[in-house]
């Protein structure tokens, strides 16, 4: 038997160097040449793609599976991005024909099906999370934040105070906050934490002002903390006139304890592809229902989801003050599919155990890697938390980058790293509520040993990982002369 | 519920915490502690999950219809290998590959990917996607006015109108304007008007879309790209039919320099809207102005050939308020399904798979263009689609024709007001001629009814 | 390293020397260690007008990337068109062939407002 090329020096060939021209397989009947139908100068002359037997296709990309990893294969503690178990009902509940193949202009009254799905995941989070509506417009969550933003230029604009422009945005803030802010004209204000890792209000009361448009804070924030204040700080934000809007990547620490709308935000973005177990698929397609306060349901992206007295569901477009459509189509529908068979799957109460696992899967973890690992916020923290390897770095030269390589060799996915800013050589970890204590135990161990080696023998560590099909990548010359697609042979 | 956790995992964990209960340890301050109930679908054992969702199903019974509805959504043959390979664990579940060593597989898929979209659009360079064919053309846009200082853009009304709607909500955000050019009788954006519009004027780019809204082959003709190159705007093509791409002269062919696109018509399911997979294509200057992630081919410390993510100082969590796009996620599983489409289907499969929409769509336009009252409203050369005028209000012969389980297509009047007669019907290799001759008899059915009232 | 006499620098890492009424600016060998591997420099436009200490473009490394200050006011007389092809130069010889622009002056006073490389080896060594 042949053993798949994995680690020859070349890899797998590109499906552009392999098939023959005629060798594809056959799916649909012939049809009479192009030209028969179409004036030349409107054709093109060639198609330069490759033709490959099924058989052959099908071997490439198993090949490539084999070279990727997922949460099926191993553990997944991404701080930030709730890498938890994708549930396969989910899917096979999408792969129906009634759901996977119904056009997106199919009359209403043939698609009550799937508008009342929407309709019950969209009124299910607004009361998860204390909002008065939900738009399923955004196709991920920095796509929510940008309507979110375009709902506050516009809302101000309509008061009277298209004078605000500035965002506010807190030093632990995912990256999408501010490039969000700037995609609507707004300037950027970084905020600092304070020596406890959170807003301080104080700091906060300074820079407020006419100016301001919209503080976005996540909580807990991406230390794994609580902000604890948010009550006051939503307050101040309130009082110099603010919107307040919450990033809810971290929602997963929450349901069933407080929520956003409790808390004084009047917008918020969720990531159903974290919290509600969508499949990351190797980084999209995402899901990022949008929610509002009463005051700013008018401005919501069209279409929106309606049931009338008989209980009829309809997409209404005439939204005279909305923000627009966001979007080709009405919403990731599939994955509000899933995200509302996950629901069911656990109702309230269950999410409720979800929150509480996720945070004590984190704590469990934290306080382990503590004994070997700085810890730089040695506090109880909620769904995911940080270390520092700081010192390693210091006294042995080892970086947290290295210590994330090593774990690839243990066949665990790295962390987050470097990530928030605030943290040197910060690694981020979240586990989710899906993974066993044994699986916690297992990595804490294999963390554990990394660590060790590190100080004993560090050079060991900088080639890490040597077990993948390729060790450490090129980076610098992959952007000083980008290579970023295969070309024809002359 | 999918928690592994048992009681005595919890007890044992609750200590090593140092914690006393779970609730004390996810407890908030009192002002902000969960108030009231929370209102939402009850928890339900697996078995009632599935028939909940069957009962949501059978409400969806428009899939049960003969169908002549695309506008931006087409039904193509997804060959069954496409599911096979895209539902694998290992592809399903994995992150966005930040870590290379370990993601080999899922970054040589995306730079196939890349480099199958650059041989279709005929451009240089391509994105790793976006959204939809939608926020593509907004991105698009924003590269433009990024490319040249300038505060304007242009586009077609033949452009998808939902596309256009889209690109105003972005550009609002941007205190951009956008202004749209009309299209001529023929269904085709008016070239000289184009060339009028942009001559001397500070439009960062102008957008047009082949085949148009309407099917129609739109593209520029040298004299409007002439003026457009004069005038230093950059030409946007969009594309909303990627199948069209196998047969039609690629953008980059009439002067395209951006092309935004969609490509669900490889190989990804309608599902009601999404989702779908947008992409970026540009000529090599507008590189370090592309949207989204890109992936680059490089070598690893041992020389061994290996792909990564690449000039990510682009990209908004590096350039955090200096990014011109924000767009993280984006779609890159519909991304792998059109790839092994594509893959599947190979050059020879492509070009037939066009040819059958070219030769269905004709036969489509035939049969309706002999029902008596009935119309082609255009007559330029199509792709799978057409304007069809029935001569009377389209949103009641549509209904008529929904009553014999035909979905006609779809009413152009609802965008375009001053087309209220005209139904845009779409007809790909899925549609069989039986499906063909059954609509021409309905619709000398519901014309000769209406006649006759 | 001692910074290279003659020259005058800026708080924001740049070095300027200026020749008359012209004046050719770059980025200091502490900026570009400190930034790692560049791999892109995006320089202002050959023609356009900038004002002292304004943002004026962009040096990206593969995992960071910062704003580019001029040190001084004047029109932009050519830029450094091999850093296209080879950004690296700012690494290797961030004094010579690492080079950004070079501007034709048009403020007067500006180089009181500048530091000597004595000043900026205490900032840079801080």
């Amino acid at each position: 038997m042949q053993p798949p090329p994995s680690n020859s020096a070349n890899g797998i060939p590109l499906i552009f160097e392999l098939g023959q021209a005629g060798r594809a397989t056959d799916y649909l009947e012939h049809a009479k040449p192009l030209e028969s139908y179409l004036p030349a100068a409107a054709l093109r002359s060639g198609l330069p793609l490759p033709d490959n037997s099924e058989l052959d296709v099908v071997r490439h990309y198993t090949q490539l599976s084999h070279r990727t990893f997922g949460i099926d294969l191993g553990f997944y503690p991404l701080g930030s991005c709730t890498m938890k178990y994708n549930p396969r009902i989910n899917d096979a509940i999408v792969a129906r024909p009634e759901f996977a193949d119904l056009h997106p202009y199919t009359p209403d009254e043939l698609a009550q099906g799937a508008l009342e799905a929407m309709y019950e995941l969209e009124r299910s989070l607004s009361s998860l999370f204390g909002m008065a509506a939900f738009s399923l417009n955004p196709s991920a969550g920095a796509h929510a934040e940008l309507g979110a933003l375009l709902i506050a230029k516009k809302h101000f604009k309509e008061c009277g105070e298209a004078q605000r422009d500035t965002v506010i945005v807190p030093d632990t803030a995912h990256g999408t906050n501010p490039a969000s802010a700037t995609m609507c004209g707004f300037k950027v204000l970084t905020l600092r934490s304070d020596a406890r890792g959170r807003v301080s209000p104080a700091e906060l009361r300074r820079v407020l002002g006419p100016g301001t448009a919209v503080c976005m804070m996540t909580n807990p924030n991406t230390l794994g903390l609580f902000e604890d204040d948010i009550a006051e700080i939503a307050s101040a934000v309130h009082d110099a006139g603010g919107l307040m809007y919450y990033d809810g990547a971290n929602a997963n620490a929450i349901m069933g304890y407080a929520r956003p709308g409790d808390m004084g935000f009047d917008l918020m973005h969720l990531n159903t592809h974290k919290t509600f177990t969508i499949p990351h698929g190797g980084g999209g397609a995402g899901h990022g229902p949008l929610g509002v306060a009463p005051h700013l349901v008018e401005y919501l992206p069209v279409p929106v989801v309606t049931r009338d007295a008989h209980g009829r569901y309809a997409l209404d477009f005439d939204r005279p003050k909305s923000i627009g459509p966001m979007r080709s189509f009405w919403s990731n529908f599939a994955h509000a599919v899933r995200a509302l068979a996950y629901l069911y799957a656990n109702g309230s109460d269950g999410l409720k155990r979800v929150s509480q696992l996720a945070v004590l899967n984190a704590n469990y973890l934290r306080v382990k890697i503590a004994e070997f690992l700085a810890t730089p916020y040695p506090e109880r923290c909620r769904h995911e938390f940080v270390a520092s390897a700081q010192r390693l770095k210091r006294e042995h030269g080892v970086r947290a980058l290295d210590l994330a390589k090593a774990l690839l060799d243990h066949g665990f996915m790295a962390p987050t790293m470097y990530f928030p800013l605030l943290v040197p050589e910060c690694l981020m970890i979240e586990p989710t509520e899906t993974e066993s204590k044994e699986t916690l135990d297992a990595f804490i161990e294999a963390l554990r040993a990394i660590v060790a080696t590190a100080k004993e023998n560090p050079d060991a560590l900088l080639q890490a990982p040597v077990s993948t099909p390729v060790g450490r990548v090129d980076e610098t010359t992959a952007a000083r002369r980008p290579d970023l697609r295969w070309r024809p042979p002359p | 519920m999918y928690t592994p956790h048992t009681e005595r995992d919890i007890a044992e964990m609750l200590e090593a915490v140092g914690a006393t209960s779970l609730d004390e340890l996810l407890s908030v301050p009192e002002a902000v502690a969960l108030r009231g109930k929370i209102e939402m679908v009850p928890a339900l054992p697996q078995y009632l999950i599935d028939r909940r969702f069957d009962e949501l199903a059978r409400k969806n019974g428009g899939v049960a219809y003969r169908s002549f509805l695309g506008a931006g959504a087409y039904r193509h043959y997804a060959p069954a290998a496409i599911a096979a390979l895209a539902m694998r664990g290992e592809f399903l579940t994995a992150y966005t590959p930040y870590q290379a060593e370990v993601s080999q597989g899922y970054l040589q898929a995306i730079y196939e990917w890349q480099t199958y979209i650059c041989l279709l659009t005929g451009m240089d360079i391509a994105d790793a996607s976006v959204y939809d064919g939608a926020t593509a053309l907004a991105e698009a846009a924003i590269m433009a006015l990024g490319a040249t200082g300038r505060k304007r853009i242009l586009v077609s009304r033949a452009v998808h109108p939902n596309y256009r709607a889209v690109l105003k909500t972005y550009c609002d955000g941007l205190d951009v304007a956008v202004d749209e050019i009309g299209f001529t009788p023929d269904g085709t954006t008016g070239l000289e008007q184009l060339a009028e519009a942009v001559a001397g004027k500070d439009y960062a780019a102008v957008a047009l879309q082949s085949p148009n809204f309407f099917g129609n082959v739109d593209t520029l003709a040298p004299r409007a790209l002439d003026a457009i190159r004069a005038s230093e705007t950059i030409p946007i093509a969009v594309v909303a039919e990627a199948l069209s791409l196998a047969a039609l002269a690629p953008p980059a062919a009439w002067g395209a320099q951006i092309v935004a696109g969609e490509a669900q018509s490889f190989g990804v399911a309608a599902a009601y809207g999404g989702p779908y997979v947008g992409f970026i294509a540009a000529a090599q200057e507008h590189m370090r102005r592309i949207p989204g992630r890109l992936v680059g081919k490089t070598t690893d410390a041992a020389g061994r050939t290996a792909y990564v993510l690449t000039l990510q100082a682009r990209e908004q969590h590096i350039r955090r308020e200096r990014a011109t796009s924000n767009i993280c996620t984006n779609q890159a599983h519909c991304a792998l399904i059109a790839t092994i489409y594509l893959a599947l289907m190979g050059a020879s499969g492509l070009r037939n798979a066009a040819a059958l929409n070219l030769a269905r769509s004709r036969e489509l336009a035939s049969a309706v263009a002999n029902v008596p009252g009935v119309r082609l409203k255009h007559n330029a050369p199509f792709f799978n689609e057409l304007a069809v005028d029935v001569g009377r209000p389209a949103g009641e012969v549509l209904r008529e024709l929904q009553t014999r389980g035909i979905l006609g297509g779809v009413e152009v009047g609802r965008f375009y007001p001053e087309l209220a007669t005209c139904i845009l019907m779409t007809a790909t290799e899925m549609t069989t001629s039986g499906d063909i001759a059954a609509l021409a008899a309905a619709l000398q059915e519901v014309l000769r009814a209406t006649a006759a009232v | 390293m001692a910074q290279p006499q003659g020259l005058l620098f800026s708080k924001e890492h740049e070095w300027v020397s200026v020749d008359g009424d012209r004046a050719t600016i770059g980025v200091t060998d502490y900026a570009q260690n400190s930034l790692g591997d560049i791999v892109y420099v995006e320089l202002p436009k050959v023609g356009s007008t900038i004002a002292q200490f304004s943002n004026v473009g962009v040096i990206e490394s593969v995992k960071a990337v910062s704003d580019l200050y001029t040190p001084m006011s004047g029109e932009v007389l050519e830029t450094n068109g091999a850093l296209e092809n080879d950004p690296s130069a700012v690494n290797r010889d961030p004094y010579g062939a690492g080079w950004l622009f070079k501007l034709r002056l048009t403020g007067a006073g500006e180089a009181s407002s500048l530091l000597s490389a004595d000043e900026y080896e205490k900032i840079a060594t801080e």
